[in-house]
């Protein structure tokens, strides 16, 4: 039985490009600090929520993607996704995989 | 709400858009191309200047021989993307020799003002917020043209050559 | 090459100036990003899977050690220290910030560059012959006639809201290497009966989800009368095409639905009207002028005498092979066309870090009048080397992992970003690319093979050009697997064709596997002296549908 999928919501910073994850409230520059909703509805709630940010010119193409739970974190069931979140995979050395990028959490 | 800008300032607009089904009223009136070919003559025979409007998709072709005696032709943008009106204008000013007033309407972008005017529109239906400042600007961010259009203004390749 | 005089100068510097505005009223919220969307790219920016990707473009493929320097400096400064060379021979940078762009752009206009119409529903980049000027083989140089259409459409007024994307090429030669016949439109410059040069036009190719080749509007159109006809061609266009439907939007698209016959004559309708009016006219002094750009250098006079083995070299084979592929007839004697291959076996197709533009700066001021050429092949090409420098340019190539011997060979392989990098891929494609390349590596093995065009897509938008390769792949989404479907038997030249669908994808790990089991039905069924393309064609799918999808025993 496949294990259950949840939601989380992700963008780009309007001024560089940069992905980012929702959680509660604000954007995140890393996947394994984002937030996971426990439900459609939550899901939902956030993208709404996330309007006044594109309103306000913050971030752009804001939308909900698929994620499993594995080992205690979570894990893009996409590969496109996947490949967001770390960067290309034939670049390890470039995007947020890169072993001199900062874990940066907590800002916009 | 809008606002009409014609040959450089705001006008107030004389015209009025007539329902296909509605009674023609006295006094300059645009109608429809469907409403134009079914009433062309008794439109045409109005001692008022006449207006058509067309849809994107339709070609000011179908407007027929009488093109000349239109004082208004209307020209749709429905999104900004749908560019088949810079096509439409051009052919009015160019192929028919339509010397009447070309108006853009619709969902078009500031950034496209320049190239409407280019290719023979000279009104625009603008949103009330829109400053002639803005309309100058549009004309003059981009000061010479590589391409001969329906506004005949020199190319960069005839003031090479008058150098 | 063609040089900005003061009217161009003005042009791009303008265009800078006019996005500056744009990026403040988006960044203000005055513009919101669907109006801000096609503006952004018609000056080539996309957002893409991790940033914003920038398209430079390289107007028929030719840069100045000059351009070359400041796209390393670009590559540096405001990106991650390299590029990549596309199949439409421009550069892109992946990792750019929206509120930098101004500034990039300002930079590229500082030694006559931009990104005008490299994206949007506009005509785009004009390529042409990476080998033009100097290939003995063409009629012309066909780039002054692409610089004076990429003046032409540049903002053109009533097509820069067309209903989609319209690409153009140009071509001079009877072997095609620009792939005309899968261009929106395509020029090719041909003599006629009387000898008096002129241009076919062919309009209606294209690759995407509906590939087509393209068809011939006209045979002959006389010099003075190409941009009349050009224009004609994209009027019908943008006043007849659909519009309700993305996916149906371009212009192969109408002309199969109305047919070639219907499409040259509303095309013959606009063309006599253009004319009529003069507007259009190209006299032979404007042409002329802008062929003197082009004009080829001073050759010395040179005796033909390629070098052979130099023990300098490591007394090796490398070079001797390099030479076999990578080196190509010129028209004055001594002289050679050499290509750079951006394939290195293992790296990423198309790439370049900023030391190696760098370098390659160097080598082109020392070697090659100070000129370069990108082809649709996502190589450089050095247009004009003297022989006798080879050696030299082959030993300094070696030092910065630019002297891969494979031009034309089965892992030159062209590569789209694929998901690595592109919002709109269902797969990557570089790893499928990177995996090939390896499992070929061996050079013998590679030459036994021959001449053999892999070309791979990430998506159905054909970015890969698959539709055109020898071997095609089509990476898909399954499930949330990639996987990967064959075609065989396509090419971009002038004997152009579309590949043949073999069946059901492979996986990820199965792909190269299935790849070597269709080459290996090659090397077994040839007859001598046929490519891979030349057997296919003779004995078509079967044997290689059979062999691809033989069970590889555990």
């Amino acid at each position: 039985m496949a294990t259950p999928v949840f939601k989380m919501l992700t963008s780009n910073r309007l001024r560089d490009g940069d992905v980012l994850y929702w959680k509660a409230g604000t954007w995140v520059e890393d996947l394994r600090d984002g937030e996971v909703f426990p439900d459609e509805t939550a899901a939902e709630a956030a993208l709404a929520a996330a309007q006044k940010d594109i309103l306000g010119n913050q971030v752009v193409a804001a939308y909900l993607f698929d994620v499993r739970i594995e080992n205690g974190a979570a894990r893009p069931v996409k590969e496109r996704e996947l490949v967001r979140a770390a960067g290309p995979t034939v670049r390890p050395d470039t995007g947020k995989q890169a072993p001199s990028a900062e874990r940066v959490s907590n800002h916009v | 709400m809008t606002k009409l800008l014609k040959s450089g300032a705001f006008a107030a607009d004389p015209f009025v858009s007539v329902a296909d089904d509605a009674v023609l009223p006295d006094g300059d009136i645009i109608v429809s191309l469907a409403r134009f070919q079914k009433e062309r003559e008794s439109l045409l025979a109005r001692n008022a200047p006449l207006g058509v409007r067309l849809q994107s998709s339709q070609s000011p072709e179908l407007l027929g021989d009488d093109v000349n005696r239109l004082s208004l032709v209307v020209l749709e943008f429905p999104k900004f993307r749908d560019g088949r009106a810079f096509s439409w204008a051009r052919m009015l000013r160019t192929r028919l020799g339509f010397t009447g007033e070309i108006r853009a309407v619709g969902d078009f972008l500031f950034d496209q003002v320049n190239y409407q005017h280019r290719v023979g529109f000279d009104a625009w239906e603008v949103p009330d917020n829109f400053t002639i400042a803005q309309f100058q600007k549009a004309l003059g961010e981009i000061s010479n043209v590589y391409q001969p259009s329906a506004d005949g203004r020199k190319t960069i390749r005839d003031l090479r050559a008058s150098r | 090459m063609y040089r900005y005089d003061e009217f161009d100068a003005k042009f791009v510097a303008e265009r800078v100036e006019q996005f500056r505005g744009q990026v403040a009223r988006r960044l203000s919220g005055e513009l919101t990003e669907d109006q801000f969307k096609p503006l952004r790219l018609m000056n080539g920016l996309y957002l893409q899977l991790h940033a914003y990707m920038l398209r430079i473009a390289v107007p028929y493929g030719t840069l100045s050690s000059r351009q070359m320097r400041k796209l390393a400096h670009i590559a540096r400064r405001y990106d991650k220290g390299f590029g990549h060379f596309t199949t439409r021979t421009n550069l892109q940078f992946n990792w750019i910030k929206l509120v930098d762009v101004p500034d990039i752009l300002a930079e590229l206009a500082s030694v006559e560059m931009h990104c005008i119409q490299t994206s949007g529903n506009c005509i785009r980049n004009v390529t042409a012959d990476q080998f033009a000027g100097a290939t003995p083989e063409e009629i012309e140089d066909p780039r002054p006639l692409s610089e004076i259409i990429r003046q032409w459409s540049s903002l053109h007024p009533e097509f820069v809201f067309l209903a989609r994307k319209f690409k153009i090429a140009v071509g001079a030669t009877p072997h095609d290497r620009a792939a005309l016949q899968f261009h929106d439109m395509a020029v090719d410059i041909v003599k006629n009966e009387q000898g008096r040069v002129g241009y076919k036009v062919i309009a209606g190719g294209g690759m995407g989800r509906t590939p087509y080749i393209a068809h011939v509007m006209s045979e002959f159109v006389e010099r003075e009368d190409i941009l009349a006809y050009l224009e004609a061609v994209l009027r019908v266009y943008n006043q007849d095409s659909r519009r309700d439907n993305i996916h149906k939007q371009r212009i192969k698209i109408l002309i199969n639905a109305i047919g070639p016959e219907e499409m040259r004559r509303r095309v013959a309708r606009e063309f006599d009207e253009i004319k009529r009016t003069g507007s259009l006219q190209l006299p032979q002094a404007e042409l002329d002028r802008i062929a003197a750009y082009f004009a080829p250098p001073a050759f010395e006079a040179l005796p033909d005498a390629m070098p052979l083995l130099d023990s300098k070299n490591g007394g090796d084979r490398a070079f001797e092979n390099w030479k076999k592929t990578n080196v190509h007839k010129h028209r004055a004697p001594g002289y050679a066309i050499a290509t750079i291959s951006l394939k290195a076996i293992g790296q990423v197709p198309g790439d370049a870090s900023a030391d190696q533009m760098d370098a390659i700066a160097d080598l082109m001021d020392k070697y090659s009048v100070g000129e370069i050429r990108v082809s649709h092949e996502q190589n450089l090409v050095l247009p004009h080397v003297k022989q006798k420098d080879l050696p030299a340019i082959f030993a300094r190539l070696q030092a910065i992992d630019l002297a891969t011997p494979n031009a034309g060979l089965i892992t030159d392989i062209i590569a789209c970003p694929g998901l690595d990098y592109c919002d709109l891929a269902n797969a990557r494609s570089i790893p499928v690319a990177q995996r090939i390349a390896k499992k070929f590596a061996d050079l013998d093995r590679q030459h036994d093979i021959g001449e053999l065009k892999i070309k791979i897509s990430g998506c159905i938008n054909a970015c890969g050009h698959h539709h055109a390769g020898h071997i095609g792949i089509l990476g898909v989404d399954k499930k949330g697997v990639e996987f990967y479907q064959l075609q065989l038997g396509g090419s971009g030249a002038e004997d152009a064709s579309i590949g043949d669908i073999m069946g059901p994808g492979f996986g990820e790990h199965e792909i190269a596997g299935a790849v070597e089991r269709v080459v290996n039905v090659y090397l077994k069924e040839r007859k001598t002296g046929e490519r891979f393309l030349d057997t296919y064609r003779r004995i078509g799918m079967a044997k290689f549908k059979e062999a691809a999808y033989e069970q590889v025993p555990a």
